[in-house]
Formats: C-alpha cells, sequence, structure tokens
C-alpha cells in the first residue's frame, strides 16, 4: 500500500511546513513530557510545605517561587501538568466516543432514528454547557474522575454533528456503493469505508477539544468546584494567586501562561492538521 | 415568511418537551432522588424543607404524574422555594438578578459585533498583509487565554496599580447620592472590565469567522462580475461581498448566547457582581437545588428564544432561506 503512505508521507510534510502548526505541535509535545516525566523538570515534592519560606518571589531555590504554604510553584505546575492532560485527553475521548456511536446511528440509519437523535443534540444544546457541568458537579462531589467524566458527557454534541454530516455525505458515495454491490454488509461499510474518510475532521475536532477541556477544567478548578487541593492543577494554584493578587504576583502569572501555552498549541495544531488534511481550506 | 416563523416555533416545541424532560430526569437520576439530594447533602435542610420537598415534588404519585406537575409548574415559572435561610421564590430570585446579566451580554455581543465585523472584513480584503497576521494572533490568543485569568490580570493592572477602575460590584458606595449623569458614568466604569472579557472570546471567534465569509464570498462569480464591469473597489467590498458575508453572522450572535451565559458565572465570581451567574454560582456552592434547576431551565430557555431570534432574523435578512 505505497499509496496510502504518500498520502501519510505528504500529510506530514504539510503539517510540518505550516511553522504555527509545528510550533503548536513542538508545545503540545513539550507539555506531554512535563505530564509523562515531571521528575525531570523539577527535582521538588509539589506538596512539600515550607513554613519558613512562604510567599517567596522566585530565587534560585524557587525558580517560580513559592505559595501561601511554602511550596514550591515550578513543582505545582509541572505536577499540575498531569491534572490538564489527563482531564483533556479523558473527558475529549469520551465526548469523543458518544459522537461517534451517535453520528453515525444517525447518518447511517437516517429516518426516525436520525430525526429522534438530532432533536436529542438539539435540546442538548440549548443549555449552557457550563451551566450543566457545574449543576451536575452540585449533585456529585467535584473530583478529578467527576469532571472528566462531566465535561465529556456534556460535550460530544458537536462530535455527533460532524459525524453525521460526514456520514450522509460518505454513504452516498460510489465507492460505499460499489462496496455493497459486492456484498458488503453495514459493520464493514461503517468500519472499513465510513469511518476512515471521516477519521481527519474527527481528528481535528478532538485536537480542539482538548484545549476547550483543559481550559475549562481550569475555570472549575479555579472556581474551587474543580481539581480540589492538595492535588495540584493550574486552576486551583490560580485561585491562591487570586487571594495574594496584591503581592504575590508570581502565584497569578505561571500557571496563568502554563494554560494558555497548552492550549494555545492544541488549537494550533487543531487547526494545522484542518489545513494539512484539506490544502483548500489554506488560511481561513 | 410567516409560514417559516410558524416552522421555526413547531420545532421549537419537541425542543422544549426535552428541555423540560431532561430536567426532570437530572432531579430523579440524581443520587437517592430529589428529596436525598435536597436534605442529606445540605445540611441546612430541616425536616420541615424535607417535608415540603415531598410535597412538591409529589413522589408518592406515578412518574407520569410528577412529570406532568413539573411542567404546569415550569410553565408558569414556579421552580419552589430557594434553600437559602431567607426561603424565598427561586423565580423571585432570578428576576431579581436577571436584568444586569442580560444587560452585560448584550453590551459584550454589541462589542463583539461592532469590533469583530471591521476586523474580519479587513483581514479577509488584505489577506496576508501585516494587519491580517497580527489579528490572526490575536484570534488564536483570544480563543487560548483563560479568560478569568485575563481577568485577574487586567485587575491588576487597571484596579491595583494603575488605580483606574474599580474591580468589583456594579456601583460605588456614594453611588445613591451621585447626579444621573454620576451615576451613568459609576456604572459605567464598573461594567467596562467585565463587559470587555466577557466579548473577548466571542470577539475573537467572530472576527475568524467573518474573515473566513468575506474570503469565501469574494471568490464568487458575481464578485468578479462587480469588479469586471469597473465597479469602484469600496463598492465592491461593502455592497456586494460584505452584505453576503454578513448574514450567517446573525445565526452565530444567536448560537453565542449559552457561551455568553455559561461565561457570567465566571465573571460575575470574580468581579462580585449580583448577576444570575453568580446566584447559580452561590446556589452550586450551597447545593441550593430548587434555585440550580431552575437556573439550568431559565438558561435554556434563553437559549432557545436566542435561536430562535437568530432564525428569525436571519429568514428576515435572506430571502433564500424563508422560501427553502
Amino acid at each position: 500500500m505505497s499509496g496510502s503512505r504518500d498520502i501519510g508521507r505528504d500529510f506530514a510534510r504539510r503539517l510540518l511546513r505550516n511553522r504555527l502548526a509545528a510550533a503548536g505541535g513542538l508545545v503540545v509535545v513539550f507539555f506531554f513530557l512535563v505530564a509523562a516525566f515531571p521528575a525531570l523538570f523539577t527535582s521538588q515534592n509539589p506538596d512539600r510545605i515550607d513554613v519558613a519560606n512562604i510567599l517567596r518571589p522566585p530565587s534560585a531555590a524557587h525558580p517560580l517561587g513559592t505559595d501561601d504554604l511554602g511550596r514550591d510553584v515550578l513543582a505545582r505546575v509541572v505536577y499540575g501538568a498531569r491534572v490538564s492532560m489527563k482531564v483533556g485527553f479523558v473527558a475529549v475521548g469520551i465526548a469523543t466516543a458518544i459522537g461517534l456511536v451517535l453520528g453515525l446511528l444517525a447518518g447511517f440509519h437516517g429516518g426516525r432514528v436520525d430525526a429522534v437523535l438530532m432533536r436529542f443534540v438539539d435540546i442538548m444544546l440549548c443549555f449552557p454547557t457550563f451551566f450543566l457541568i457545574l449543576a451536575a458537579i452540585a449533585f456529585l462531589s467535584p473530583s478529578i474522575v467527576i469532571i472528566m467524566a462531566v465535561i465529556g458527557l456534556t460535550g460530544w454534541m458537536g462530535v455527533a454533528r460532524l459525524v453525521r454530516a460526514e456520514t450522509l455525505s460518505l454513504k452516498e458515495r460510489d465507492f460505499v456503493a460499489a462496496a455493497r454491490a459486492q456484498g458488503a454488509g453495514d459493520a464493514r461499510i461503517i468500519f472499513r469505508h465510513i469511518l476512515p474518510n471521516a477519521l481527519a475532521p474527527i481528528l481535528v475536532a478532538a485536537t480542539l477539544g482538548v484545549a476547550g477541556a483543559i481550559l475549562t477544567e481550569s475555570a472549575l478548578s479555579f472556581l474551587g468546584i474543580g481539581v480540589q487541593p492538595p492535588t495540584p492543577s493550574w486552576g486551583n494554584i490560580l485561585t491562591v494567586g487570586k487571594n495574594y493578587i496584591e503581592f504575590a504576583w508570581w502565584l497569578s502569572l505561571f500557571p496563568g501562561l502554563a494554560i494558555l501555552f497548552t492550549v494555545l498549541g492544541y488549537n494550533l495544531l487543531g487547526e494545522g492538521i484542518r489545513d494539512a488534511v484539506d490544502p483548500r481550506l489554506k488560511g481561513r | 415568511m410567516l409560514r417559516y416563523i410558524v416552522r421555526r416555533l413547531v420545532w421549537a416545541v419537541p425542543v422544549l418537551v426535552g428541555i423540560s424532560l431532561i430536567s426532570f430526569l437530572m432531579i430523579h437520576m440524581a443520587p437517592g432522588g430529589p428529596i436525598s439530594v435536597g436534605t442529606d447533602l445540605n445540611p441546612k435542610a430541616t425536616a420541615e424543607t424535607r417535608a415540603r420537598l415531598e410535597a412538591y415534588y409529589g413522589l408518592d404519585r406515578p412518574l407520569y404524574v410528577q412529570y406532568g406537575r413539573w411542567i404546569s409548574r415550569m410553565a408558569r415559572l414556579d421552580f419552589g422555594d430557594s434553600f437559602s435561610p431567607d426561603g424565598r421564590p427561586v423565580a423571585e430570585k432570578i428576576r431579581e438578578r436577571i436584568p444586569i446579566t442580560l444587560t452585560i451580554n448584550v453590551l459584550s455581543m454589541g462589542l463583539i459585533f461592532l469590533v469583530a465585523i471591521p476586523i474580519g472584513i479587513y483581514s479577509a480584503v488584505y489577506k496576508g498583509s501585516l494587519f491580517d497576521r497580527i489579528s490572526t494572533v490575536f484570534v488564536f490568543t483570544g480563543f487560548s487565554i483563560p479568560t478569568f485569568w485575563l481577568a485577574l490580570l487586567l485587575m491588576i493592572l487597571f484596579g491595583v496599580k494603575l488605580g483606574w477602575l474599580p474591580i468589583s460590584g456594579i456601583g460605588s458606595l456614594e453611588y445613591h447620592s451621585l447626579s444621573l449623569t454620576g451615576k451613568i458614568a459609576d456604572r459605567a466604569r464598573h461594567l467596562l472590565l467585565p463587559v470587555l472579557l466577557a466579548g473577548f472570546t466571542g470577539l475573537a471567534g467572530m472576527s475568524r469567522y467573518m474573515r473566513s465569509n468575506m474570503l469565501e464570498v469574494i471568490r464568487q462569480d458575481y464578485i468578479a462580475s462587480a469588479r469586471a464591469k469597473g465597479l469602484p473597489e469600496r463598492t465592491v467590498v461593502f455592497r456586494h461581498a460584505m452584505r453576503n458575508a454578513l448574514l450567517p453572522v446573525i445565526t452565530i450572535l444567536g448560537l453565542s448566547v449559552p457561551d455568553l451565559l455559561g461565561g457570567s458565572v465566571i465573571f460575575e465570581t470574580i468581579f462580585a457582581i449580583p448577576g444570575m451567574g453568580q446566584l447559580f454560582y452561590q446556589g452550586v456552592m450551597s447545593r441550593d437545588y430548587p434555585l440550580i434547576m431552575g437556573i439550568l431551565t431559565i438558561g435554556a430557555f434563553l437559549t432557545l428564544i436566542g435561536n430562535l431570534l437568530a432564525d428569525v432574523g436571519y429568514a428576515l435578512a435572506d430571502p433564500r432561506i424563508r422560501q427553502g
């Protein structure tokens, strides 16, 4: 299958040639490494309390300063990356899985199934997502698992619409008709012919979705209803930063920059993948 | 036109029923059902509240009867009484808080519209120019920046360091003794940062959207023929291209209602603005269950209304839609 390898290489080359997308990819890889091997980036324990060194500005011992309990901010930001990456990936995984199944069902079957499912999507989209997430958290107690589940369960509607639209257009193509004429069943057509062709837009949506999920988690944690201290997350470090906003700027600045760069990385990468997959959309 | 509007209204009916069904199910799927959620998790709830809740939901009745009662209460906007010590009706509390939230959201929508449209048009017409590249950076930053963090930074800059703007509330202590113009100026100073921040993400999204619409329209044949017959570029851009590129923007404004409402929770909490978002946050923190359900439902209604208004506006602007 040299043809598909050429396509893959072509895709990779276009992605790398897009400088912004390549930069985004680098940032994503960097924070991935930080989350996977935190010990490489800091030798400090993020939970070690040091009452003798409370709210110290950045120094050689503490490159990003210390917080209100004397904990090292660099260590907390580094270990906070784990939370963000985990929440981003699991939440988007849940949302993509649900959106994929419902979108395929609606697009492939059409008719009444389609009408009912898409009406359900309309209804879900009427609830402001952030309201839904907060309401769900009010019933259950906030924890990382709940946050991931809730963000995932409230974020699948866009994927469902996308997959449905792709399925609708793909199932009318000649190659699907040809496969059917050769006796291929529904499952074979869905998994061999429709899904592989719909993969690119789903990948784009998922990449942008990770960015959104990380932003949502940080906002929840900032409001005190997300990841609970002492587990460090970028959002809950910022909560402490807000309390000392007038004399400890480093507590507000660095975790925010970490969020900004990570989210920017995923957004640029997502847009880059879109351009690389469909060069016609380039620069739009 | 009338037929189109009627068709959209007919579409809204099952959605409305769905909204009520989902909020109804949420109460019943909660661990332990509504009573347990309302009382076990809420230390302030008394035996009296428990009895009141049981009567309110009519839990001894079959499920469909309960749902029927829930619907008829919702139709009358009766969401029961708040769990907070004052125990006032939820509808009353929401009514007090809604005007300020809507004011901020409408103002930021206006801001989005006024700023994003020119940026989008200019970037598209001068694609690849320095302005276009700068606005692209701005757009990606706008998408990626956590707005609550930006709020913190602006509070440090304008509130703490420069001291130009107040950083909380919607009026100064001496608000009531100010003259009318003084009152307006005072309110404007308090709302400036929240409106700016509430609109920030939308600003980025809308200018990108406008840019890509413009690029799409400029490629069309009728633009080429407008140029070919010698019309000045101004006329081509503003009369032929912009009008068509603007159409879908109406829909996007309608679709941005739920995001703006969700965002109000964050801004109103940070800036201590007594609106619906802050009320919702307080409700979540104190597990004030009727209040949460009330605001959730109202939020969905407002979104639905936003969608319908956008549809009708689009149909008014574009004859192809109302015929199609």
